[in-house]
């Protein structure tokens, strides 16, 4: 079993958050991992981007190949399209609605929108707005990651596991408004 | 023993704390950057009292680990590829002073550009400093080479580079840990004329160096690192996979079967006697290698053109330059390349910008302000976060070459008559080498405008402190140059016409004028209040 994921968004996202939590579970399958991020320059609000792969078997390369992708999670719209040369034909897509823009450019929002939904398998959900529903408004990635875990096929138990596990230092309140965060993301 | 996820960056740095190190030597720099970072956060570290704050520059960093060598402890100094450049007086000095302690020079290369001005190979230097060079295709060989690179040092008393690059500093995975060994006892060298390089003693020091290539040689066939894979089901290519480059070989196949011979090289110099078997066994080569085609142009050379071909870099196979994927090297092996979509057309690019509010931002408003009536091109700048005052909306400097170069090519432009000279240099990149080019500017009076940009950090790299911070006007003062025409100002937009009157009266003097915008990094400032509320 194989999992290669590109978690896309802009600098300052918390796309690595997201990496974290899914390779934590995948550990503790005993699975490997390998995650390729992106440091320095780019970071400055630029776009970002990060290869995970999961696997039961030893892992070669730090880099997804071209059209190998099984998912594109990505925490902005625009940011999900500029992977799909790694998508493969039945991978996901699986975005947020809201826009970041720090660009002047920023394009017509609903054309991204329609480039998303011509993909096969997608999934556009607004996470911003149903991360403040559940009174998690800093927890955007984590209803990401809700929409995405039944694709990814992992249980909702494994990741509570690892939020817990990642966020027990920060206090009992953020690991449950994760908890909220996640479960409104499965449920959307 | 419980797996540890660690970047390759920081399976080094607990690699090297593992094996004994006693301090840690280094400039930031991308990718190399958090290998320091991750020892400063290390309670070991700490416990152990490793050396980890940050240096000047890469020249002193190599410098003070070569020191340390002496003293008989073992030390790693770090830095990304450029920093190579700055440092490469004591780093090639110090293969011919050799090592006390072990000493493993730690060089991160950047191809493709993600954070760099340039692509180089480091392990050009390598050769060129005829060193034993290791090169890790993954994070347990980074963490593992930290022990073997020290013990490889002290054996034959000879500094070892580690070449890194920014997909395997930047990557994650598990890594295995050993049990941890205690540091060197302090230990002067046996000979108290191993570090004088006269050249009565260098000349002896350059045979015995040149001696030597043959026992580092014999090392990198036993590496434990290098592999030799010739039997194989077919011999039309043979195939030659360095460092990362193993990884996307290896991809290629699922069930990790290759058909072809196969040598891995993580340990230089080349082995040769096992090239030359894998080349009269084969039909032809493919050469794989992360970074500049230095061991194809090795096996070009004039004895074997025209006999079997060489496939790599070179004859176009691969793409000259840029990092290496798995699809390039899919492409290279005549296997089917995958690939998904086209980008659709409505995604626009989205570069790297300073962050709203910046204090840099208000700085170039003013400086643009001040010098339109000189029309464009008379900023030279730097490296750091305000070189991306290149971009639109300021479009306010005209050169970035290598760190300190502003204020010595505004210099050489005065020199030259050029008015007004500008320079532009973050407060770190004026650490780092400003200081020396703005006592050239003193010596000479140099008609130039330096702007130091006081932001209190090393933005670019992620906010690590700098050795001058606190000190600029001081120093400036101490290099000579007059109290009256060291202006500080405070970058906000509510005082852009004093901040345009202070560039302009200071452009308007004839000499050496200093400029200080002074206004905190706002990423630094946010991590500080994080950590008090
Ligand atoms: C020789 C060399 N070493 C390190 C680097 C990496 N680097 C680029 S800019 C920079 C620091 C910039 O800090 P500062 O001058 O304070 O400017 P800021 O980013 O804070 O605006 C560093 C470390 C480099 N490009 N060249
Ligand atoms: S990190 Fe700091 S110096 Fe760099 S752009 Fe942001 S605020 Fe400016």
């Amino acid at each position: 079993m194989t999992k290669d994921i590109i978690l896309a968004g802009v600098g300052g996202q918390g796309i690595l958050t997201i990496a974290t939590i899914i390779g934590t579970a995948a550990v503790k399958r005993g699975w490997h991992l390998k995650q390729a991020e992106v440091h320095g320059m780019s970071q400055r609000g630029g776009d970002v981007q990060s290869h995970l792969r999961l696997s039961d078997r030893p892992i070669h390369s730090d880099l997804i190949p071209l059209g190998k992708a099984d998912m594109i999670l990505s925490v902005e719209p625009m940011e999900s399209l500029r992977y799909l040369p790694y998508l493969h034909a039945e991978g996901w897509i699986i975005a947020n609605r809201t826009p970041f823009k720090n660009i002047a450019n920023y394009p017509e929002i609903e054309n991204i929108y329609k480039e998303i939904e011509a993909i096969p398998n997608h999934v556009l959900i607004d996470a911003d707005v149903i991360a403040k529903e559940v009174k998690a408004s800093r927890a955007m990635n984590i209803v990401m990651l809700g929409a995405a875990i039944k694709h990814l096929g992992f249980t909702k138990a494994e990741i509570e596991e690892a939020i817990k596990a990642i966020f027990a230092r920060k206090g009992e309140a953020i690991v449950e408004a994760n908890y909220r965060a996640l479960q409104a993301g499965i449920d959307s | 023993m419980e797996k540890l996820m660690l970047l390759g960056d920081e399976a080094l740095a607990q690699g090297a704390l593992d094996a004994g190190v006693s301090g840690f030597y280094a400039y930031p720099g991308t990718p190399s950057t958090e290998i320091v970072e991750y020892v400063q956060r290390s309670k070991q570290a700490a416990d152990a009292g490793v050396h980890r704050t940050w240096s000047s520059n890469e020249k002193t960093a190599v410098e003070s680990a070569i020191g340390m060598s002496y003293a008989g402890k073992r030390t790693m100094t770090t830095m990304k590829h450029v920093g190579l450049n700055v440092a490469a007086d004591p780093f090639m000095n110090s293969a011919f002073t050799g090592a006390n302690g072990g000493l493993i020079v730690t060089v991160a290369d950047d191809p493709s550009m993600h954070s760099s001005q340039n692509e180089q190979d480091s392990r050009f230097y390598g050769k060129f400093a005829m060193i034993p060079v290791l090169e890790p295709s993954n994070q347990q060989e980074c963490y593992d080479m930290a022990f073997y690179g020290f013990e490889l040092s002290e054996k034959y008393h000879i500094p070892v580079m580690i070449r890194l690059t920014t997909r395997l500093s930047h990557s994650r995975s598990g890594i295995v840990r050993r049990n941890p060994l205690a540091q060197n006892p302090l230990k002067k060298p046996d000979d108290l004329f191993q570090f004088m390089l006269l050249p009565a003693i260098s000349r002896k020091k350059y045979k015995n160096l040149i001696q030597m290539q043959a026992k580092y040689t014999m090392e990198a066939v036993q590496s434990p690192f290098n592999k030799f894979d010739m039997e194989a089901s077919d011999y039309s290519m043979g195939i030659i996979a360095c460092g990362l480059a193993y990884n996307y070989l290896m991809e290629n196949y699922v069930d990790g079967k290759v058909p072809y011979p196969v040598i891995k090289i993580c340990q230089y110099p080349i082995p040769q006697d096992q090239i030359r078997e894998l080349y009269n066994k084969c039909d032809s080569l493919l050469i794989l290698e992360e970074g500049m085609p230095i061991v194809e142009e090795m096996l070009t050379g004039i004895n074997l053109q025209g006999l079997k071909p060489i496939h790599g870099r070179l004859d176009g196979t691969l793409d000259r330059d840029g990092e290496l994927n798995p699809n390039k090297v899919a492409r290279a092996l005549g296997k089917v390349d995958t690939y998904g979509k086209d980008v659709p057309e409505v995604v626009t690019s989205r570069p790297p910008a300073l962050c709203v509010g910046c204090p840099h931002s208000d700085s170039f408003y003013a400086l643009n302000d001040a010098v339109a009536e000189f029309g464009r091109g008379h900023v030279f700048s730097d490296i750091g976060c305000y070189t991306l005052g290149f971009m639109p909306p300021y479009n306010a400097i005209n050169s970035c070459v290598d760190m300190g170069a502003s204020i010595t090519m505004a210099k050489g432009a005065a020199d030259s008559g050029h008015f007004p000279a500008i320079a532009v240099i973050g407060d770190s990149t004026f650490a780092h080498s400003g200081m020396t080019g703005l006592l050239d500017c003193v010596f000479d009076n140099s008609n130039v405008v330096v702007v130091i940009l006081d932001n209190a950090t090393t933005g670019m790299t992620g906010g690590q402190d700098y050795t001058a911070a606190g000190k600029l006007e001081q120093i400036c003062e101490g290099l000579g140059v007059h109290k009256d025409h060291i202006r500080v100002f405070i970058p906000f937009k509510k005082n852009h016409d004093d901040m345009v009157r202070i560039y302009k009266e200071e452009i308007a003097y004839q000499g050496v004028s200093v400029i200080i915008p002074r206004r905190e990094c706002l990423q630094v400032l946010k991590k500080k209040n994080k950590m008090e509320g």
